[in-house]
Formats: structure tokens, C-alpha cells, sequence
């Protein structure tokens, strides 16, 4: 599948609201877009393999556990990009990161289970590269939707 | 909302996603010994508390053509920047909107949204578009194109013995 047909596109905006808790819950889409449940799952499946999809399951929010999300940015020189990057990724509580176009050029989000974890984790990045880690967490949120219209 | 065991369980089960098969739920119970009930009860309950904000798909950008973005970043009166925020937040091309603490000097920006196109000139009108709603509440702005994705995975749990 190289191509997205009309059904795969509307699969895709389905699919990004909330599942049911169904025994079944693939049928209502199903029926949705015309096909059969298992014509549904064969096209979820290629979607995901062919990377369409990077995953599809329950969204969890860090915050509501206990726990906490953090922007973090640092300003890395370009010949301790790479040594910095493995030192940053080896942090499994690094849930993305991104180079970005800027003198801060490297922006992670750390997700912790325990608020503690944020400063925790930020203070051994920044003894681990010897750069400032820069937290940016957020005061306010205005909107959550991220929805990708296929 | 106070995870126990058996929450902690489920979580860890389902962080590499969803059973793509007719009976998800079922598959995920049998594979914690669970009856299948008490599994969409735990999970009901965590969509409710907030843990879970949706089970759905991630799509990916790139692959479906939204290949430019810009993390566009304002600095904006802080008296009028729950206001704004919620103006910005409402657009329909701008999917995710903060407010966030300045780093000053370095760091001068206290709103952020994200912008996704199809192109960097789409990224650009957008942005266009955003300053504009700012108006005079606005004393500066940049956008921050990402290069390369360095690293992608979900919220992982630490294993615990």
C-alpha cells in the first residue's frame, strides 16, 4: 500500500477519536466506513505497518498519575551534538525530542512518574553534558486536540 | 486518581498499544488474567480520572503530507495572555497551545503553538495569521522549524521489582 484511498483517509480521522470499551469496538467503525470488521482491522494493520499510524492505543497523561510532563530545551554546540543526543535519549524518561532551527537547537519532553522526576532528571542531563537544560512547563494549556485531518 | 497494582499492570500492558484484533479488550485480559469486565471498568475509570485521555490512534505527519511544522513562540502581555491563549488555542491548524515561563534573557517567549502545513510558506501564513489575533499584546516572536526527529516513543513506566 503505497497510496491512501478515500476509505483509509477516513479511517484515519476515525481513528483518532476516542475507542469504545465495546467487547467488539472495531464493528462500529466498521459499519461507519461500509466494510467488514475484518477488512477494517486488515486496512488498521497496514496503515500501522506501512507508517501511516504510529501507534494506536490509549493515550495516557503522565499529570493525571501522579507524575509530570516538561518542555526542555538545551543549546548544544554542533561538534557535541551527537555525544550530547546519546547522553539525552539514554533517559527513559525522554519521551521525544527534536532538533529544531534555533541556538536552543535540541527540545525534548521529559514525562515522569513523580513531579520530583522533572528536576531530577534535567539536573543529571545537565551533569552528564555539562550544558543548561532550560524547563519550560506549562502554566497554562489552551487547547488539547491534535487532530490530523487525512 | 491513585493507580494500584493491577492499574499499573494494565498500563504497562497497553503502552506499546492496542491488540489489533475483533476482541482487543478480551486479548488484553486473558493475557493479565483478568476477566474482561474488570479490565474496561479499570479503563473506564481511567478515561474518567483523566490517566487515559483517549484510546485512538497516533498519526504520523510526514507520511500524511503535514511536513513542514513550526513551534511558533510569542511573547505576549501576561495580563492578556489567558485571553489570547484561548483565541490562539481555538484555531483549527494550531495543535497544541501553552503558556510557558520566559528564560530571560535568553528566552523571551511565554506562548506556544504549534503549527503544522503542508508547506513552510502554509507554516508561514499561519503564523500570519496568529500574529495578527496578538495585535498589540505582541512584543516579539520567532518560529522554531524542527530538523529531525531525534526521538519518538510513549510514556514508558519504570519496571518496578
Amino acid at each position: 500500500m503505497s497510496e491512501l484511498d478515500q476509505i483509509d483517509r477516513d479511517l484515519i480521522n476515525i481513528l483518532q477519536n476516542d475507542l469504545g470499551l465495546e467487547h467488539r469496538p472495531f464493528e462500529a467503525i466498521a459499519d461507519q466506513v461500509g466494510l467488514s470488521e475484518t477488512d477494517v482491522l486488515t486496512r488498521i494493520n497496514a496503515l500501522k505497518e506501512n507508517g501511516y499510524l504510529t501507534r494506536f492505543g490509549p493515550f495516557f497523561d503522565a499529570a493525571a498519575m501522579g507524575g509530570a510532563f516538561c518542555l526542555c530545551a538545551m543549546a548544544v554546540p554542533a561538534e557535541k551534538f551527537d555525544d550530547v543526543l546519546t547522553k539525552v535519549n539514554a533517559h527513559a524518561e525522554v519521551a521525544h525530542n527534536y532538533e529544531r532551527a534555533h541556538r536552543l537547537n535540541m527540545w525534548f519532553v521529559l514525562a515522569t512518574e513523580k513531579p520530583e522526576g522533572i528536576p531530577n532528571t534535567a539536573d543529571a542531563i545537565e551533569r552528564e553534558t555539562g550544558l543548561t537544560v532550560h524547563c519550560f512547563p506549562k502554566l497554562q494549556e489552551f487547547y488539547i486536540g491534535f487532530r490530523v485531518a487525512a | 486518581m491513585t493507580l494500584d497494582a493491577t492499574d499499573r499492570q494494565i498500563i504497562e500492558a497497553l503502552q506499546a498499544g492496542l491488540p489489533l484484533v475483533p476482541a482487543p479488550y478480551a486479548a488484553v485480559a486473558e493475557q493479565l488474567n483478568l476477566p474482561e469486565d474488570a479490565l474496561t471498568e479499570r479503563l473506564a475509570a481511567m478515561k474518567a480520572s483523566g490517566v487515559i485521555r483517549r484510546i485512538a490512534a497516533a498519526p504520523n505527519h510526514y507520511k500524511l503530507g503535514m511536513t513542514a511544522n513550526g513551534m511558533t513562540v510569542w511573547d505576549v502581555a501576561d495580563d492578556q495572555i489567558t485571553e489570547l491563549g484561548a483565541l490562539i488555542g481555538a484555531l483549527p491548524f494550531v495543535t497544541h497551545c501553552y503558556e510557558r515561563p520566559r528564560a530571560l534573557p535568553e528566552w523571551p517567549y511565554n506562548l506556544f503553538a504549534m503549527v503544522h502545513g503542508s508547506s513552510r510558506e502554509e507554516v508561514e501564513e499561519k503564523r500570519a495569521r496568529i500574529k495578527d489575533i496578538l495585535g498589540d499584546a505582541l512584543r516579539a516572536s520567532d518560529v522554531l522549524v524542527s530538523t529531525r526527529i531525534l526521538k519518538k516513543t510513549g510514556l514508558r513506566l519504570r519496571k518496578r521489582g
